[in-house]
């Protein structure tokens, strides 16, 4: 058993024992860290496999992203130190059992297959390779997915203003009698929320 | 043994179907994004790992996880939007809770 085969099985055991930890912990903060350290394990994989570059990319997008956004906004909507409610018998046993099952028999349908690798020699996943193939515009370049993600990423960001802003009800401009009309619908709408919870 | 393409197989399975278990059982919003990271995650693990050990004279595996990190942080944006826009209207981010568009 070489340092190569310890480290792999060190690495395993962060990964899937903080990915337990995060679906299973019942304090939500204690979850998001726990999830952190599964991130951290697979960027771990990745230097492991020598992929030096997706690693810092899987480190500061999601360590340093995802995760701190994640926490802030477990401060803004949770009390601190609050359980979350236990989930009801029936659904933890199914979904056990539903995801226990697909794991053996996924595992069972990966031992048995055989795959057939391309042979060649590797070439080396260094940032100036990636960049130089992923911006070029020939044959097998990727700039046309690179420029739909781009896209992606401004529509993502004007969403996300236009989702959390906070409208301002432009009530003083509104005459006083629509004011009135509109006030007596929100407070039914409350009320039958209410008494639906009940 | 050598450390070969089926530990990685093996161990991103094992995750993936950690999420799912979380996305099933967990009915707070955040911690069903945080189970949808994880299987983003177990997805990315596959394709570093096809790439390196079975072809590693192309990138495509590095560039189907660079375009997947990148939408995965997109949705996280949206996804803590909505859930933050929710909790300022509900006072709760419970999934049994907010169920005004179901009927």
């Amino acid at each position: 058993m070489d340092a190569r085969t310890i480290i792999f099985y060190l690495l395993a055991a962060t990964v899937i024992g903080g990915g337990l930890m995060a679906v299973t912990s019942r304090k939500i903060f204690r979850s998001a860290v726990f999830l952190l350290f599964s991130l951290i394990g697979i960027a771990g994989f990745y230097f492991f496999l020598d992929q030096e570059f997706i690693a810092a990319v899987q480190v500061v997008v999601y360590v340093g992203g995802i995760v701190v956004l994640i926490l802030f906004s477990i401060f803004l909507t949770h009390g601190s130190g609050e359980d979350m409610k236990k989930p009801a018998l029936g659904r933890a046993v199914f979904s056990a059992l539903a995801a226990a099952i697909g794991c053996v028999l996924t595992m069972y349908l990966i031992s048995e297959h055989t795959f057939q690798g391309s042979g060649k020699p590797a070439l080396e996943p260094s940032a100036g390779n990636i960049g130089a193939q992923m911006l070029s515009v020939t044959e097998y370049g990727f700039i046309l997915p690179f420029e739909v993600v781009s896209m992606l990423l401004l529509a993502a960001m004007i969403g996300c203003i236009v989702i959390a802003i906070k409208v301002k009800v432009p009530e003083q401009k509104v005459m006083p009698k629509i004011k009135e009309e509109t006030e007596p619908v929100e407070l039914e709408v409350v009320e039958e929320l209410k008494t639906e919870e009940v | 043994m050598q450390i070969g393409l089926f530990h990685f197989l093996f161990v991103s399975c094992a995750l993936f179907f950690i999420g799912v278990y979380g996305f099933l059982t967990r009915r707070n919003l955040i911690t069903m994004l945080m189970s949808i990271e994880l299987i983003l995650n177990s997805v990315n693990i596959n394709f570093v790992a096809f790439n390196k050990f079975l072809f590693a004279d192309k990138l495509d595996g590095i560039f189907f996880t660079l375009f997947i990190i990148t939408i995965a942080a997109a949705e996280a944006a949206v996804a803590i939007a909505i859930i933050i826009n929710l909790y300022r209207n509900y006072k709760t981010i419970d999934v049994e809770d907010v169920n005004t568009m179901k009927y």
